[in-house]
């Protein structure tokens, strides 16, 4: 093969693993009959298997026995955004029953950010994203990839307490520049599972209106964390009800268990409609050179499960199942640790919420963990709770109390 | 990175809005965080109005008009001759097969589904293409044509600093759009001449020798869209001497490969061809046309390299840039494909139902002549037939398509492009009268 250059691309480097799904392909490489997959952030029955919800299982069959591949809106299906942001902010929302939201489909919590990010950098004034320490990998790459270059992080986790270091967050954004972005995990915070009280949401509602911040919140755990969708919508609606303009990136991706299928939702909330209306058509002009239009099928699955009220009551009883699931397993593991004798305090692991627990080990105890112990998870100490049953809760307790013995 | 960014102003004068009225209550009419709403302005009153999609307006009009001559020639997917989408029975077949297997919906890795990738390389290059064998295709699913551009596109940006892109004019106005946002600069190269209402070869390989070596050149595999011109084989190749020559990097659209000719690998000639020497490309695919699964975001895009090792790195790096955009892609239409390609009687299936659909528009492009020749036969109406594919380059100046759509309720973009996809054969003598009618505008 010829080119000018003998390959265009021979100064192409080799890209890094990525951190978190580079742990699957580092599970399915290894033979070990004791292996732990505690990376990725998907649910998993006691058995260990992916799960599909059975209301999910009746809205698909009503989907494709009726098939319809057209092209969607570029902003996607109508009813699909209506719903979802019914779903965000509340019926009695004054967001929604003025029209102060522009809300449109995009590829689940990611694409959501992704477009959210890339209409900031061209319409906002601060190029500035506030990010809590630690977070989701991917936000520190979104951003500055969509033009908002200057990323701060702001104190979030205290790894003394495995708790918020609430006095240190708010010090951190007192100090950002006015009308930055604040990026905000509307509930079950990842990696940590650390979530401020109602109190502290509040203490950090107060500072975002004195900074003249524009709250950013990433909500993939809607109605998964606790179990109860209002109730995990908490802090999207004292913000919304407090008027402050936002952004909302929605997921459905665990929730409905959807995460293949790609399927979220952005909301800008303007002061107004009109300013909304202007918001939406600046949003078509993100999303057409980067997708066109939004895959439908997911989102027809959840307009059905939403809008029909046998499979919206199924589909909350089977959320509050995996959430119940999920809280079973933090609390066997909390007193599968203290069997074991693992040294230190654990817990956070109860006190923390979602799929996700920051156990507090260090890298080299995380290494030695799955070397040794065969079990998969972030270098950052994050274990994924779905990834855990009644019996792996011994194993790795087990596995944990030796990594900080053998690696203090 | 931001050089091709839409400069627009941080505070335009023209959109400040008053300060908006107090939220109030339903109920009680009592004013809602009347403190918070009057007080402050909003930040993003000075968001500007976007202007409405050019080929999107088209539809709308069209669906307010109330004639019963209306004939909608904008839109871009295929229509039956009684003007009703087509759901291909492969894919209806395909999707009860995933039903009944229970298919989970986990995430795919970043790169997409294996099978659907190993399909779309061979369906490209053909089943036990030396390029494959030897593992010097990188393809990475992506969201259809649109989706792997912009991978493709911002790979360019990263990886390809300071290189031009060479559009053709015209081509879909998207291109334009994705490079922009990609921060890639893009120039035009001749293309339609609209004096043979055909390709403006001369101008085009003269273009491509001017343009800086190891630039990009963005070509359309088949049924290039919107004129509908292609080159011939023997054209193809003085482009691709060009091309060498120059060390330029084709990028292929390769948007209906099948549909346009009913032949999978007659469509899939230009991008094989320049395979075959050994010129290393980009080709963006995509199955929205050729399989009717537009919503479903289906596409790939590949890298055709000199070698494994690079195609590898090259792989890493779009894995990267696809996680920063979505994570991963879509996974429905992804099994449908897989499934249709992978089973001998789905696929034979799909090759008749392409043939049928590719069939239906070449008829009523042959209809569509024989009217206008009837019409008027001294003008040369030959590129009707000439071109393929979806769409046509009518020749038509905007005040005539002005006419096309006041006079005799054809809609249309103003750039002389219908889709023939929206004609039905009991319609193509009306839309002839129309055409030799607006001609005279």
């Amino acid at each position: 093969m010829t080119s000018a250059a003998g390959g265009l691309f021979s100064h192409v480097e080799q890209g890094p693993p990525d951190p978190i799904l580079g742990i699957a392909e580092a599970y399915k490489k290894s033979t070990n009959p004791k292996k732990l997959n505690l990376g990725v952030g998907a649910y998993r029955t006691e058995e260990g298997k992916p799960l599909v919800l059975e209301a999910v299982r009746r809205a698909e069959q009503a989907v494709v026995s009726n098939p319809d591949h057209e092209y969607l809106p570029i902003t996607g299906i109508p009813e699909f955004n209506a719903l979802s942001a019914r779903l965000a902010f509340g019926e009695d929302s004054s967001v929604i029953r003025e029209n102060c939201n522009a809300t449109v489909q995009a590829l689940s919590g990611t694409g959501s950010l992704r477009v959210g990010a890339e209409f900031l950098a061209r319409h906002y004034p601060v190029r500035t994203v506030l990010l809590p320490s630690p977070t989701w990998p991917s936000h520190n790459k979104i951003f500055p990839l969509a033009g908002v270059a200057d990323v701060r992080a702001y104190r979030y986790f205290k790894p003394s307490s495995r708790g918020l270091d609430y006095e240190g967050m708010l010090e951190d954004l007192r100090k950002a520049p006015e009308g930055s972005i604040l990026l905000l995990h509307a509930c079950a915070h990842n990696p940590t599972g650390v979530d401020p009280s109602l109190d502290q949401w509040r203490g950090i509602l107060e500072v975002a209106k004195e900074k003249k911040f524009l709250p950013f919140f990433d909500s993939a755990y809607q109605g998964f964390a606790s179990g109860d969708l209002e109730r995990d919508a908490t802090a999207i609606r004292m913000f919304a009800d407090e008027g402050m303009e936002m952004l909302l990136a929605q997921s459905y991706a665990k929730n409905m268990g959807l995460y293949g299928e790609r399927v979220g939702a952005l909301t800008v909330v303007a002061r107004d409609a009109a300013i909304a209306e202007r918001v939406e058509s600046q949003l078509k002009l993100v999303i057409r050179p980067m997708f066109s239009n939004p895959p439908r099928f997911g989102a027809a699955i959840v307009v059905k499960v939403l809008q029909d009220p046998e499979l919206y009551a199924l589909w909350r009883k089977e959320l509050k199942g995996m959430a119940d699931r999920i809280n079973g397993m933090r609390t066997l593991l909390f007193q599968e640790l203290q069997r074991a004798g693992a040294p230190g305090k654990w817990s956070h692991i109860v006190e923390q919420i979602g799929m996700f627990s920051f156990t507090g080990l260090s890298k080299p105890q995380v290494e030695y963990l799955t070397a040794k112990w065969h079990v998969y998870m972030t270098l950052d100490g994050r274990i994924s709770m779905a990834g855990l049953n009644q019996a792996s809760c011994r194993y790795l307790a087990e596995g944990i109390a030796d990594a900080i013995r053998a690696c203090p | 990175m931001l050089s091709g960014r839409s400069a627009l102003p941080l505070h335009s004068q023209t959109a400040r809005v008053p300060a908006a009225a107090p939220r109030r209550c339903v109920i009680c009419a009592h004013a809602v965080n009347a403190a918070v709403a009057t007080k402050q302005e909003s930040r993003l009153a000075f968001v500007e109005q976007a202007p409405p999609d050019p080929i999107l307006g088209v539809s709308e009009a069209f669906k307010r008009d109330t004639s019963d001559d209306r004939l909608n020639l904008g839109v871009g997917a295929y229509r039956t001759n009684d003007l009703k989408p087509y759901v291909l029975n492969v894919v209806k077949k395909a999707e009860k097969i995933m039903i009944e297997s229970e298919e989970n919906k986990e995430y795919l890795p970043i790169e997409g589904l294996a099978a659907f990738n190993k399909a779309t390389a061979q369906l490209l290059l053909g089943e036990g293409h030396p390029a494959i064998k030897e593992e010097r295709v990188a393809t990475l699913q992506s969201l259809s044509g649109t989706g792997s551009l912009r991978v493709g596109a911002d790979f360019i940006g990263k990886f390809l600093p300071g290189r031009t892109v060479y559009l053709s004019n015209p081509t879909w106005g998207n291109h334009k759009n994705i490079f922009t946002d990609a921060g890639v600069e893009w120039k035009e190269y001749r293309y339609f001449d609209k004096a043979t209402v055909g390709l403006a070869f001369e101008g085009m390989l003269e273009d491509l020798k001017a343009a800086p070596e190891g630039s990009i050149v963005v070509l359309h595999g088949c049924a290039h869209n919107p004129t509908g011109v292609d080159p011939t084989r023997e054209q193809w190749g003085a482009i691709a001497d060009v091309v060498e020559q120059k060390g330029h990097m084709p990028f292929f659209d390769v948007a209906y490969q099948g549909f346009a000719s009913g032949s999978l690998d007659d469509d899939a000639w230009a991008p094989r061809f320049f395979a075959e020497r050994s010129i290393e490309m980009m080709v963006a695919q995509s199955y929205s046309k050729n399989l009717g699964l537009y919503a479903e975001r289906v596409g790939a895009i590949n890298y055709v390299l000199a070698d494994a090792a690079a195609a590898k790195r090259v792989l890493s790096q779009n894995k990267r840039i696809a996680r920063a955009l979505y994570s991963n892609p879509p996974v429905h239409g992804a099994r449908i494909a897989s499934i249709v390609v992978g089973r001998p009687e789905l696929f034979a299936e799909w090759n008749e139902e392409m043939g049928m659909m590719a069939g239906r528009i070449k008829d009523v492009r042959q209809t569509l002549y024989d009217e206008l020749v009837k019409n008027n036969p001294d003008k040369d109406w030959s590129f009707v037939t000439r071109q393929i594919g979806m769409f046509s380059f009518t020749g038509l100046s905007p005040p005539q398509v002005e006419n096309m759509t006041q006079k005799h309720h054809v809609y249309m973009t103003k750039d002389g492009r219908i889709s023939l996809a929206g004609l039905p054969s009991n319609k193509a003598a009306n839309l002839a009268s129309a055409i030799v009618d607006s001609f005279k505008v």
